[in-house]
Parts: C-alpha cells; sequence; structure tokens
C-alpha cells in the first residue's frame, strides 16, 4: 500500500481502490442474487412435488357421488391430465411472469387472488414492526444501561415470556381483556385503527422479546470497547454516549439474527391471521391448505419464501451501510 | 487405538467444553440458579402428570357428559368441587384435559427435539469434519431449510400427508434440524485440526470412529442447550398445528386444539381456553428457563454479558 502511493497521486489510488470496492460489491450482490433464486427454485420443486403426493383435488372438489366420467372430465379441464413432468416445466415456466395458474377453489387467476390478500399482511406486518421498534427499542437500551440491576432483570423476565408465549395465546388473552373484558377493542374485523390494534401487537410479542434481548447483549458488548471509554472520558452523559456511538455499532448483529428470525415471524403471522379471522395471506395459506387447492398452496408458500429470501438479501447488503468496515475489506 | 483414544481425547479436550463426566457439576451449578430451580419444579410435576395421567386425572379426558356443559371452575358461583377446573362445551372434565394434554406436548417435544439432534449432529459432524464439497452441499442444503418457515412447511406437510402424532413428531424433527448441524460444524471444524484427532488418525483410527469418540464427546454440551430450547419450540409448534386444526387427530387431546375450542366460547366461558393456554405457556417458560440456565453453566461468558 505505501508502496502504490509512493509513485502514484493519492487521489488515483483512492479511485481505483474505490472501483475494485465497488466491482466487490457488484459480485457479492450478484452471488447473493443467485443464492436467492436457487433457493426460491428449490422451495419452488419441493413445493410443487408435495402438493402432488398427497392424493387427488379433483376426489375434494366433486360430490362424493359424482362418476368416473365427471372426475376425468374435471381433471383434463384443471389440466392435471397432462404428464407430471410437463405440469413441473409448465409451473416453473410461470413463475417469472407471476403466472401460478388458476385456483380450484375460486377459479381466479392465483395471482389475482394473492394481489388481494396482500394489501392486509402488509398492513399488519407493518404495523407490527412499528410496535416491535417502539417498545422494544427502548426496553434494550434501557436493560443493557441498568444491567445486573433489578430493572434489568425485570425486562429480561418480560422478554422471557414473551418468547416463551405462543402468538395464538397472546392473542385470544389480549381479546379476552380488551374484547370480552373492557369492551374497548373489537375482537375480529378488518379496515378500521381499531381492528388493528389487537392483532398488531400479538404478532409484534415475539418480535419484541427477540430484538430487545439481542439488542441488549449487543449494546453491552459494545459498550465495553475502546471507543465508547473515550467518548465517556470526553464527559460525554451515558445516554448520549448510548444513542450517538453504541446504538448504531450494536444494530448489527440485531439485524442479522433478526433476518434469520423472519422465518418464525411469519409462522406467526399465520397464526395472528387465524386468530383475529385477519383476510391476509397467512389465513389465504390455511385455506388452500384445507381445501387442497394446489396452485394456491404452491403459490403462497413461494410467497413466503420470497419474503424470507428478500429480507435476508436486504440484510446481507445493510452490512456495508451499518458497518462501513464491511465496505472497505471483503 | 486402545493406548491413545479415550485418554487422550478427555485428556485434551475440557478446554473446549466441559467433558461429558461433569454432569454433576452442571446440576449442582443449575441447583445454584433459583429460576431453574422452580422451573425445573414445574418440568418434574408435567412430567408426572403425564406419566401417571390415567392414575391422576379425574375423569376420562373425553367422557362428555351434556347435561354439565360449560360449568364455572370450583371457586366461583356457579361451580362445584366436581370439575376443579369446569368443563368445556361437551361437559368434559378440562382438569383431566390439561393432564391428558401434557402427554401429546412432552411427547412431540421430546420427540422432534430428538430426532433433531439426531440428524443435525450427524450433518454438522460430516460437515465439518470432512469440510469441501459435503460441506457445501450440506450448508446449501440447511440454507433453503431455513427459507422454509418451519410451520409453513410443517402445515403443508401435514396438511397435505394427513394428520397424526408421529406425523408430527417426524415434521418438526425434520426441520429443525439446522441449528444443531451449525453449531456442531462450527465446533469440530475447530477440533479437527486439534492434537488429539490429527494423532488420532495418524495412527490409523477411522474417521466414524473418530467423529463417535473424540468430536462428539465434545460438542455435547452446546447440545444440550439447543436440544432443551428446541424442546420448547416443537412443543408450541405442536400446539400451533393443533390450534390451526391440522395437528394429530381430534380424538387425542392436546393443548392446543383446546384452545382452538376454547376461543369460540371466550366470551361466555373464558375457562376453557384460559387453563390450557396457561399449561401450555408454564411448560414452554419452565423449559426455556432450564435451557438458559443450561447455557449459563456450559458458557460461562455468555452469562456475564
Amino acid at each position: 500500500m505505501s508502496d502504490i502511493a509512493l509513485d502514484r497521486p493519492p487521489a488515483a489510488t483512492s479511485d481505483r481502490r474505490h472501483d475494485r470496492h465497488a466491482t466487490r460489491l457488484v459480485l457479492f450482490v450478484l452471488r447473493r442474487l443467485g443464492t436467492a433464486v436457487f433457493v426460491l427454485l428449490c422451495t419452488a420443486t419441493v413445493s410443487f412435488f408435495l402438493v402432488r403426493l398427497s392424493g387427488d383435488p379433483v376426489k375434494v372438489l366433486l360430490p362424493p357421488d359424482a362418476t368416473a366420467a365427471q372426475e376425468s372430465a374435471l381433471r383434463a379441464s384443471l389440466g392435471l391430465d397432462r404428464p407430471l413432468f410437463t405440469q413441473y416445466i409448465d409451473f416453473l415456466w410461470g413463475l417469472p411472469r407471476l403466472d401460478f395458474g388458476n385456483s380450484l377453489a375460486y377459479g381466479q387467476p392465483v395471482s389475482q387472488i394473492l394481489a388481494d390478500r396482500l394489501p392486509a399482511t402488509i398492513q399488519l406486518a407493518a404495523a407490527a414492526m412499528a410496535v416491535t421498534l417502539l417498545i422494544a427499542v427502548p426496553a434494550g437500551v434501557f436493560a443493557a444501561m441498568r444491567r445486573g440491576r433489578g430493572s434489568d432483570r425485570a425486562v429480561m423476565t418480560g422478554v422471557l415470556l414473551g418468547q416463551s408465549t405462543p402468538p395464538f395465546w397472546v392473542g385470544i388473552l389480549l381479546i379476552l381483556v380488551f374484547a370480552v373484558g373492557l369492551h374497548a377493542l373489537p375482537a375480529s374485523g378488518y379496515g378500521t385503527f381499531a381492528n388493528l390494534v389487537l392483532p398488531a401487537v400479538t404478532l409484534a410479542v415475539y418480535s419484541v422479546a427477540v430484538v430487545a434481548r439481542l439488542l441488549r447483549s449487543s449494546l453491552i458488548e459494545v459498550l465495553s470497547s475502546d471507543h465508547i471509554r473515550s467518548a465517556r472520558a470526553k464527559g460525554f452523559g451515558p445516554l448520549k454516549v448510548v444513542l450517538t456511538h453504541g446504538l448504531r455499532n450494536a444494530s448489527l448483529p440485531v439485524v442479522t439474527i433478526v433476518g434469520l428470525e423472519v422465518g418464525s415471524l411469519l409462522g406467526g403471522a399465520i397464526l395472528t391471521e387465524r386468530v383475529f379471522s385477519w383476510p391476509g395471506v397467512g389465513q389465504l395459506t390455511i385455506e388452500a391448505i384445507s381445501n387442497r387447492d394446489f396452485p394456491l398452496v404452491q403459490a403462497t408458500v413461494l410467497f413466503f419464501a420470497a419474503t424470507f429470501v428478500v429480507v435476508n438479501l436486504l440484510v446481507d447488503l445493510s452490512y456495508s451501510f451499518l458497518d462501513p468496515r464491511v465496505r472497505t475489506s471483503r | 487405538m486402545t493406548v491413545m483414544s479415550p485418554a487422550a481425547a478427555t485428556g485434551q479436550a475440557p478446554a473446549a467444553a466441559p467433558a461429558a463426566g461433569s454432569g454433576l457439576r452442571v446440576l449442582r451449578a443449575l441447583l445454584r440458579n433459583k429460576l431453574a430451580v422452580l422451573a425445573l419444579a414445574v418440568l418434574v410435576l408435567l412430567l408426572t402428570a403425564a406419566l401417571f395421567a390415567p392414575l391422576i386425572a379425574p375423569y376420562d379426558p373425553n367422557a362428555q357428559n351434556l347435561l354439565l356443559r360449560l360449568q364455572p371452575p370450583a371457586w366461583q358461583s356457579r361451580g362445584s368441587g366436581a370439575h376443579l377446573l369446569g368443563t368445556d362445551q361437551l361437559g368434559r372434565d378440562i382438569l383431566s384435559r390439561v393432564i391428558y394434554g401434557a402427554r401429546v406436548s412432552l411427547l412431540v417435544g421430546a420427540g422432534a427435539a430428538l430426532l433433531a439432534g439426531v440428524v443435525g449432529t450427524a450433518v454438522g459432524l460430516v460437515s465439518g469434519y470432512f469440510g469441501g464439497w459435503a460441506d457445501r452441499v450440506l450448508m446449501r442444503l440447511a440454507d433453503v431449510q431455513l427459507a422454509f418457515p418451519a410451520l409453513l412447511l410443517a402445515l403443508a406437510i401435514v396438511g397435505f400427508l394427513g394428520s397424526g402424532l408421529w406425523y408430527v413428531i417426524l415434521v418438526l424433527g425434520f426441520t429443525g434440524w439446522v441449528s444443531y448441524a451449525r453449531v456442531v460444524r462450527s465446533e469440530v471444524m475447530s477440533l479437527r485440526s486439534r492434537d488429539f484427532v490429527t494423532e488420532a488418525r495418524a495412527i490409523g483410527v477411522t474417521d466414524i470412529t473418530i467423529m463417535r469418540r473424540h468430536l462428539l464427546p465434545n460438542v455435547t454440551a452446546p447440545l444440550a442447550t439447543i436440544g432443551t430450547l428446541h424442546v420448547a419450540a416443537a412443543i408450541v409448534a405442536e400446539a400451533s398445528l393443533s390450534y390451526l386444526g391440522l395437528g394429530v387427530p381430534k380424538e387425542t387431546v392436546t393443548w392446543g386444539s383446546m384452545l382452538a375450542d376454547g376461543q369460540l366460547y371466550l366470551g361466555t366461558s373464558w375457562w376453557v381456553a384460559v387453563f390450557p393456554g396457561i399449561a401450555l405457556m408454564l411448560t414452554s417458560l419452565a423449559i426455556n428457563i432450564t435451557g438458559d440456565a443450561l447455557r449459563d453453566v456450559a458458557d460461562p461468558k455468555a452469562y456475564r454479558r
């Protein structure tokens, strides 16, 4: 490095280095994209063959006394009489165009049904995320700053409780207290702000626990490092040190783990939607599975897997923004 | 082999993890943690209830009595001592059903954690010890598995292949292996270049034996922690499936299906849902507390954080 600096003007060096880093970042993104596509392809394949292992959707769609001729007519009209391999290729071919075929139960295009249900799920997820940040970040900071004391232990006990409680039980308890007991909020329904409160809190409980716990331990680690000691030595107050020097460094491991927890959160969303009869993709998934609606099941499974993959892709990319060292090293 | 192996392995290993023989030390450390003692007591109580359910439960959990539908618990004004926790919409005794429900929960939890542990440990050992393409393939497989929300996969499999206790255990077992595999892999990767492994290989000990006798004993401590936490996760997952009506068949009493029934009567009869819910939460909480305490014992550094 110093040799290069001697025989080249510094500006050129930094430009070249910048180029190299840009190339590396592009390669990194491309590699991660490749992995993401591979994972989704595997998911698509597994869900395609899984639903076909289970028996005949035609039997579910027709009344029990239907004749063999009626069965084969329906099978032909649904395209289920073609060779399995042809069906598989057709299915894969449709994916890039978001063409998942028609729902067996509703007759409409699957992509249309998904699009109809998506806003409800996005609304629920966004609200839960807002609740999570509003509660978990202050709780984690508070616990880290008072670690070992009674108030820290109280927060950590709450965290343990939140992590151990399944979402549907949280939902039922909230309904019992706020809908049945206090008549303050509706137990189900969709559309108004009041409808959103209980489902959002229900879905958030688990992630509040996860984020608060991780943020606390990550902050405690960061707070013992040298640059924090220097900041303290300069006379900054404890809260200012945490907010200006600690939080950003502590957020990296939190973001990583939250990315991996997205799977549990999606499972939580399915359960939460069921408890509150929320008209989202989670409810749709359960309906599709009980109806043996092959195309709809394939699409919803892929939807959840794609959500997981995209979130984790964003998590990987966010490193370079959260931690400059990732940008300059590898 | 007889000259080298066990002595050399245990002689060199303890730095990485408490050796398998220190169970007593772990237990003693656990007993110093008051919360963990309470949790262990709850677990012993649960285990007893599950094992001796037919002796303890006052009624047959499926016996209906339509004349005594939705009776409140004994301490309420309309309640009676005959049904301590009241009855459900078919007049079945809730206390008996909660006791019987512990059977399914604990069986699924233990079964799934055991299965996932065996699969994950095997994958982690192979992946970490051999490295190379075996490692790449297995870890890519782990990525794919992770991208599939476990509950969704379980839902799809159980929903399509049919419900049943063993299906649920198999599905939850085969979807839970990734965390075991990752931890075992990273431990093994740091162990495989240690002297006791290279020496064992030098004198011709086979790979299988090295993995079984020299590496496996050194990864038991983290495995115990993950396994404990996974029991709680599997119990919650089984309850979730049963709550959604896709778990074990209806005749089998489970806390999840009791909660689903109870939700319909929340407006008038809170006790139908609340008691199985409390049982589920207490179980999961007690197991998680035990798991956390185990980790603190095995890894004191994590505790100080």
